[in-house]
């Protein structure tokens, strides 16, 4: 296993599809940890949006768009976990045949497992090890229904948040509260009956909801509002207002802007966030993530579950109420 | 113990993919996680996509009838790209008479018309469950 990731370091496809399953297993932290001192280089864009809006298509012609550019591009295509089952249907890949044949591309589809904490941890990881496996561009899709596929996205440095005409009255990242995290927005299917509606509904929303107009409120009434962690802090950098661009996905048309788009983004950051503010903030994010996670297994691994079962029947009859639960379980193991 | 990953792949040039979906779902509702690539895939597609996601098996679904030619050039080029080790399994119409040349050609598991999905699930757990005791 320690040659994997020399192995992989020398240019093994074979070696990184491996390390990304013993990622996904939670059995690759000796690798990771060699990984680490590799990584940093290449820049992670994050595609989300509903449902069919066509993320898997415009994933497909920006990453030959970008191996035009002589950019080697990895992809990871997330989709969900059936909740009844276990199991899941990764279908992303159809719409990405165009990059078959092309060792500068490597796409890797994604279970959500419905283990959202340890999700988001995952996606970086995989982000990791296609990083240091020399990857100068990694695409992240996921699907914009819920917090944990914003939590997922956060883990890139652009977002792009795609949206397309017809789906509905409202837009659809508006609902999933989704709107807020975009760099760049992608109207696609702008081939369609709607297009231009959804562009003006969302150069709105922009308007309406964007932090620079809500920093503007704010000074004006003269209050002081701690801004969410994941949203660039103001005062510390110039905002930024997020371009939206229509495309054809599968036409390759508005291909040539998005990647424009992404690249004024990362000189935006590269520019005004010369101290790295921005990755420090992921960084404590991940690590408070990371704690609770091992903290929570290394309770669960030293837990005794007939004192859980006896303690949740205590909560049931109304002997106890679930805090004081907690503080029973946390004090009566690990010293006993 | 992780849910198998399954990479289903039609080659060829038929265009119906009706039955690969119903494998795919039914694998899907069994606790597998499984990798659709549409239609007409390439060997050398097939082998990348195997390679890439790291499956633990290819199922094939053929209804054109070239599978004696199609399912050994498939092993060949999964062979050649390390991927010995990756088991085939063929669904489709298969005549019973073509089944020894499959299995002749490397193919783990052949499942003509009237295969229930629950056998193909079985065969599939039981081909996981080999190739990770063998390390
Ligand atoms: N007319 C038109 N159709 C498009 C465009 N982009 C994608 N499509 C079609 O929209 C459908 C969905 O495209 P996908 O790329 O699979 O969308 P997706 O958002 O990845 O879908 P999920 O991963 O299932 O959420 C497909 O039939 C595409 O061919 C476009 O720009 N114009
Ligand atoms: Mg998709």
């Amino acid at each position: 296993m320690a040659n994997l990731v020399q192995e992989l370091l020398e240019g093994s496809r074979r070696a990184l599809a491996r390390l990304l399953t013993y990622v996904e297993n939670d059995n690759a932290q000796e690798e990771l940890a060699q990984l680490y001192a590799h990584t940093g280089k290449a820049w992670v864009v994050g595609v989300t949006g509903a449902p069919g809006s066509g993320k898997s298509s415009l994933v497909n012609a920006l990453a030959k768009a970008y191996r035009a550019l002589n950019q080697e591009v990895a992809i990871i295509a997330v989709d969900p976990t059936s909740p009844f089952s276990g199991g899941a249907i990764l279908g992303d890949r159809i719409r990405m045949r165009d990059l078959s044949g092309d060792t500068g591309i490597f796409i890797r589809s994604m279970a959500t497992r419905g283990n959202l904490g340890g999700l988001a941890t995952h996606t970086r990881d995989f982000v990791r090890v296609m990083d240091a496996a020399g990857f100068d561009i990694i695409i992240v899709e996921t699907v914009g229904a819920g917090q944990s596929e914003v939590d997922i996205v956060r883990t890139a440095h652009t977002t792009v948040v795609v949206e397309a005409p017809g789906m509905g009255d409202d837009i659809q990242a508006i609902k999933a509260g989704i709107l807020e995290i975009a760099d760049v927005l992608v109207v696609n299917k702008s081939d369609r009956p709607g297009a231009s509606q959804t562009l003006r509904a969302l150069r709105t929303m922009l308007e309406l909801g964007h932090p620079a107009s809500k920093e503007q409120l704010i000074a004006h009434h003269g209050q002081v509002m701690r801004m969410q962690v994941n949203i660039a802090p103001s005062g510390q950098l110039p905002l930024w207002l997020p371009p939206v661009v229509q495309t054809v996905a599968t036409d390759s048309k508005g291909i040539d802007e998005l990647i424009e788009a992404i690249a004024a983004h990362r000189q935006h950051l590269q520019e005004n966030d010369k101290s790295g503010i921005i990755e420090s903030r992921a960084i404590e994010l991940e690590l408070y993530e990371r704690l609770r996670e091992t903290l929570f297994a290394a309770w669960q691994a030293r837990t005794d579950t007939t004192q859980l079962q006896t303690l949740i029947e205590r909560v049931r009859r109304r002997q106890l109420d679930p805090q004081s639960a907690v503080a029973q379980l946390l004090t009566s193991n690990g010293q006993s | 113990m992780r849910a198998p990953r399954v990479l289903i792949a039609k080659p060829g040039l038929d265009g119906h993919d009706r039955g690969a979906k119903v494998i795919a779902r039914a694998l899907r509702d069994a606790g597998m996680e499984v990798i659709y690539t549409g239609l007409r895939q390439t060997p050398e597609m097939i082998a990348e996509a195997a390679l890439q996601e790291d499956v633990d098996v290819v199922g094939l679904s053929i209804l054109s009838g070239a599978h004696l030619t199609l399912v050994p050039r498939i092993r060949e080029v999964m062979d050649a790209a390390e991927l010995a080790d990756v088991p085939i399994i063929v669904g489709g119409i298969i005549p019973e008479e073509d089944k020894d040349a499959l299995m002749q050609a490397g193919v783990a598991g052949v499942f003509g018309p009237g295969t229930s999905t629950e056998e193909i699930r079985d065969f599939i757990h039981a081909l996981v469950a080999a190739r990770t005791s063998n390390g």
